[in-house]
């Protein structure tokens, strides 16, 4: 008995950090928003240059961030790792794909003798910041609207079929742009992205013309947010969620089950209506005055909603990673996790967490100091 | 063997995850080494005060950028490959497996991508010393995310630390420790990063020959030069003894793999070892022992020697693994593969007594999973149950071999190569000696080549396990379509290779130009 509550203890702890990787992940999803400006908001080459730098110094943070996303869940819930990976084959190449470019985009963009030239790492960035966030939001889509597979670890045992997880549609993973619900996280993603790659910009660059035009297109970008992720939460709050009973594992579909636990879970709710207060108020802030500081509203905002978010996908008996075909292979924080040992284990190594929030946060606040300036592009290593 | 099975979506499986490996390694070894060197210019840099040492610190620094985002890029393919292409064995050892990948994002990654950060764009951001210690905690985590990803190869190759679970029908962490301290994995760690401090050694030693060849920057090349040859020539003996010790520790673990990069198809005591040797397409059945080589040339005893310490020692060959040797007490596989079988089936026995309520088998068989004596007489044997022909037990022997004599010789070029760059600039004589700086030029492909023939080695040698004896490559694979995968490798390729067309093409670019003469890059 102890043990089972210790085991769900952890899983229940390890589901946190998930939605704290998950959350902050979002919230550095800014480095691609601002990806897609590029264009829009730097006119002329130093303009843009200006731009290209000011994300620069932060993409690897958010590569990092997803690198370790990943790693964090298969080591926490390898059954979710191996089943989603494994079967939303299509998807989640695609977005490896566009991150991939991403990475070198960067470095290779101003280089001379970069085979490409200047104009095609700037479409790679597009690429990233535009496929790259709007696929993710629709993959992450499916944790409330659920996929098609099926789950028997019994299998490895025989021998005319051993594959554990099975994706059961031959689409794998390309039937999430179908759903609705899917499609409007993928864009709310985007855009929010995008809203916040505005903020940062109006944060770190000195240029009045940089600011201005960021300011009017923040506007542009805040209204499509606001209304898909409304629409989004319309349709998560008022649809049936899969629901399992902890007793027998069961897994059954429940009306309004994530309005519901928004409801049992206050401080989730806490969280979630301070984050989207604070995300609106980043905005609005940075459209009626002249303040540069809203990424750090929105930001926290961000990261609090979207942590909320992640809750109500996980907690309170809710299957996080659903099965449309086969009920019971919907997998939960309860049955697809490691053993006590492992979460015990990696329970330690997540002590270092603050420690890596703490230095991350000196850094950024050490090369922030300043902002960037024209005459800095020309003095130094620039992308 | 497994019904159904689909062994063109194996191949290819292989295919993508050998590719995205390989091009890994393209960048990755560079990153490990070159951050080091950086790292030791510029603390010469920050303690002499003199200009000079910032400047080259900036130019190897610009080149360790260009190389640096690539490998991250791969880097992350590799890790979601796991689930995307091995989700079977993402489950059936992610308990595992997946915690020294998680430890890397925490610890490892984000200390390197954070500083670097600071490593390129705080030069006046920052103090001198900051940025001095960034630089160094680059280094660390580099070669620290090199740690926990080496430590989950290192446990594919030698399981340790782990006990099955019938109820998940996985295998589940007991001992942390010794997954982290496993003798393979710290060998495997020691031997993998010392390679890429020589690779990045050759490097720096290769570009400042070419200066020295063109007469430019003579004084920046022959500092790069000191700096490089001294480290190189370290981390080559190094790398040299951890080979040998690796080797060692292979002979025990993986006695299959030790024969077939020998190419030693019959056992003996006092075995020798093939220095050189041409191997044959047919086996030789006129001699006593079936030795697959045209011509070779052998060193008495050595192999014997280097494997057990002993030269009488006996070191099986593939036969005997294969078809047993009871003199020596070495179990034929058929016996391995029913032994396999047999813990299969009580796995399915167990799992039949539990859907059926059946209370009083379920807990024999339970028990049965518990006792140590069927762990290791039956249960370590797991994977051999997926095979039928013991011949399939066998790896790739050419490949290995071939692989396994190429990354031995070159290690032993690379010591003599450092060894005559520190004897020529001590004696000032270096600029004169074209025909050495030539020799250097030339070989900057040579430590890729052997790092890649070091991996296939590793990794060809083991097959046909993605965990050695507990679970096949053939039941680890994803269930998807052959031509998807086949699809996503020649997109990667494509991807892949334009890349590193352009890496080269930058950095022979920056390489033409030179260190800026502010200091400036």
């Amino acid at each position: 008995m102890l043990e089972s509550i210790t085991h769900l203890f952890l899983q229940q702890y390890w589901w946190i950090i998930i939605s704290l990787l998950g959350s902050f992940l979002v919230f550095l999803l800014f480095v691609q928003g601002g990806q897609t400006l590029l264009v829009t908001l730097g006119k002329t080459k130093s303009e843009r240059t200006m731009l290209v730098n000011s994300l620069g110094r932060k993409w690897e943070v958010t590569f990092t961030t997803l690198v370790t996303f990943g790693g964090a869940f298969f080591a926490s819930f390898p059954l979710f790792y191996s089943t989603s990976f494994g079967g939303a084959y299509w998807v989640w190449m695609a977005i490896l794909f566009c991150f991939v470019v991403q990475a070198i985009a960067y470095e290779y963009r101003s280089k001379p003798n970069n085979v490409f030239g200047t104009k095609t790492y700037e479409i790679f960035l597009f690429v990233n910041g535009f496929l790259g966030t709007l696929l993710l939001g629709t993959a992450v889509g499916t944790f409330f609207t659920g996929s098609e597979f099926s789950v028997n670890p019994m299998n490895i045992v025989n021998l005319s079929n051993v594959t554990v997880s099975a994706w059961e549609n031959p689409w794998h993973g390309l039937e999430a742009v179908l759903n609705i619900q899917n499609i409007l996280l993928g864009v709310t993603v985007f855009f929010l992205a995008r809203v916040l790659g505005i903020l940062y910009f109006m944060n770190t660059i000195d240029s009045e013309k940089i600011f201005s035009r960021a300011k009017k297109h923040l506007l542009y970008n805040a209204i499509p947010f606001v209304v898909s992720f409304l629409a989004f939460v319309g349709l998560l709050l008022t649809s049936e969620g899969f629901a399992y009973d902890p007793a027998s594992g069961q897994v059954y579909m429940e009306d309004y089950k994530y309005l519901h636990n928004l409801i049992e879970m206050p401080m989730v709710a806490i969280f979630f209506l301070v984050g989207v207060v604070l995300v609106l108020w980043g905005i609005i802030k940075s459209i009626i005055s002249i303040s540069n500081y809203g990424i750090w509203f929105s930001g926290v905002g961000t990261v609090l909603t979207v942590f909320a978010l992640f809750l109500l996908a996980g907690f309170n008996n809710t299957a996080f990673y659903p099965s449309t075909y086969d009920l019971q292979s919907s997998l939960t924080i309860e049955n697809s996790s490691s053993s006590v040992y492992t979460l015990k284990t990696m329970a330690f190594v997540s002590l270092f967490v603050p420690i890596v929030f703490a230095y991350v946060f000196y850094v950024w606040r050490a090369i922030n100091n300043k902002k960037i300036t024209e005459e800095e592009m020309e003095s130094d290593h620039a992308y | 063997m497994l019904e159904n099975i689909d062994l063109s979506l194996i191949n290819w499986s292989r295919g993508q995850f050998a590719l995205t490996a390989m091009y890994h390694w393209f960048f990755v070894p560079l990153t490990l080494g070159l951050s080091f060197i950086i790292a030791f210019m510029e603390t010469i840099y920050v303690t002499t005060g003199r200009a000079e040492w910032k400047r080259i610190t900036k130019f190897w620094m610009t080149l360790f950028g260009i190389n640096f985002a690539i490998g991250i890029a791969t880097g992350l393919i590799l890790e979601f490959e796991f689930g995307t292409n091995w989700s079977n064995y993402s489950w059936f050892v992610g308990d595992i497996f997946g915690a020294p990948l998680a430890i890397e994002g925490i610890m490892a990654f984000f200390l390197e991508s954070t500083f670097i950060a600071v490593m390129f764009f705080g030069w006046n951001k920052v103090s001198k010393k900051f940025h001095l210690v960034s630089t160094w905690l680059v280094a660390f985590g580099a070669n620290l995310s090199a740690l926990w990803i080496l430590v989950a190869n290192a446990w594919m190759q030698y399981p340790a630390g782990m006990r099955f679970n019938p109820d998940t029908a996985r295998n589940e962490m007991v001992n942390f420790w010794e997954v982290l301290f496993s003798p393979v994995a710290i060998n495997k760690f020691l031997h993998t990063i010392t390679s890429g401090f020589l690779l990045a050694s050759v490097f720096v030693l290769s570009i400042s020959a070419w200066y020295l060849l063109k007469n430019r920057e003579v004084m920046f090349a022959k500092k790069s030069i000191l700096i490089a040859s001294v480290f190189g020539l370290l981390s080559s003996f190094y790398v040299v003894l951890s080979g040998d010790n690796s080797a060692r520790i292979m002979a025990t673990h993986q006695p299959m793999k030790f024969a077939a990069m020998e190419g030693l198809y019959t056992g003996q005591s006092g075995a020798p070892l093939v220095a050189m040797g041409v191997m044959s397409n047919e086996p030789d059945t006129t001699k006593n022992y079936l030795r697959d080589f045209t011509i070779s040339i052998e060193i008495p005893n050595l192999l014997s020697y280097m494997a057990y310490l002993d030269p009488e020692a006996f070191v099986p060959g593939i036969n005997d693994l294969v078809y047993g040797n009871e003199e020596q007490g070495i179990m034929p596989a058929t016996e391995k593969i029913a032994r396999g079988k047999i813990a299969r089936e009580t796995l399915s026995d167990y799992k039949k007594a539990k859907d059926d309520g059946d209370t009083e088998k379920y807990e024999e068989l339970r028990a049965t999973f518990q006792d140590s004596e069927f762990q290791e007489d039956y249960f370590r044997y797991f994977g051999y149950g997926f095979f039928r022909d013991p011949q399939d037990l066998v790896p790739n022997v050419p490949i290995a071999f071939y692989g396994f004599h190429l990354m031995v010789a070159l290690g032993f070029y690379f010591i003599l190569l450092f060894a005559l760059a520190l004897r020529y600039l001590f004696k000032g004589s270096l600029v004169r000696r074209r025909k050495f700086l030539w020799l250097a030029l030339f070989t900057l492909p040579l430590p890729y080549l052997a790092g890649q023939a070091g991996w296939i080695v590793a990794e060809m040698g083991r097959q046909p396990w993605a965990i050695q004896d507990y679970l096949p490559t053939m039941a680890a694979v994803s269930r998807l379509d052959a031509s998807a995968v086949q699809t996503t490798f020649w997109l990667f390729t494509v991807v892949f290779t334009a890349l590193l067309i352009a890496e080269i093409r930058i950095m022979s670019k920056q390489v033409k130009l030179g260190p800026k003469q502010e200091g400036g890059n």
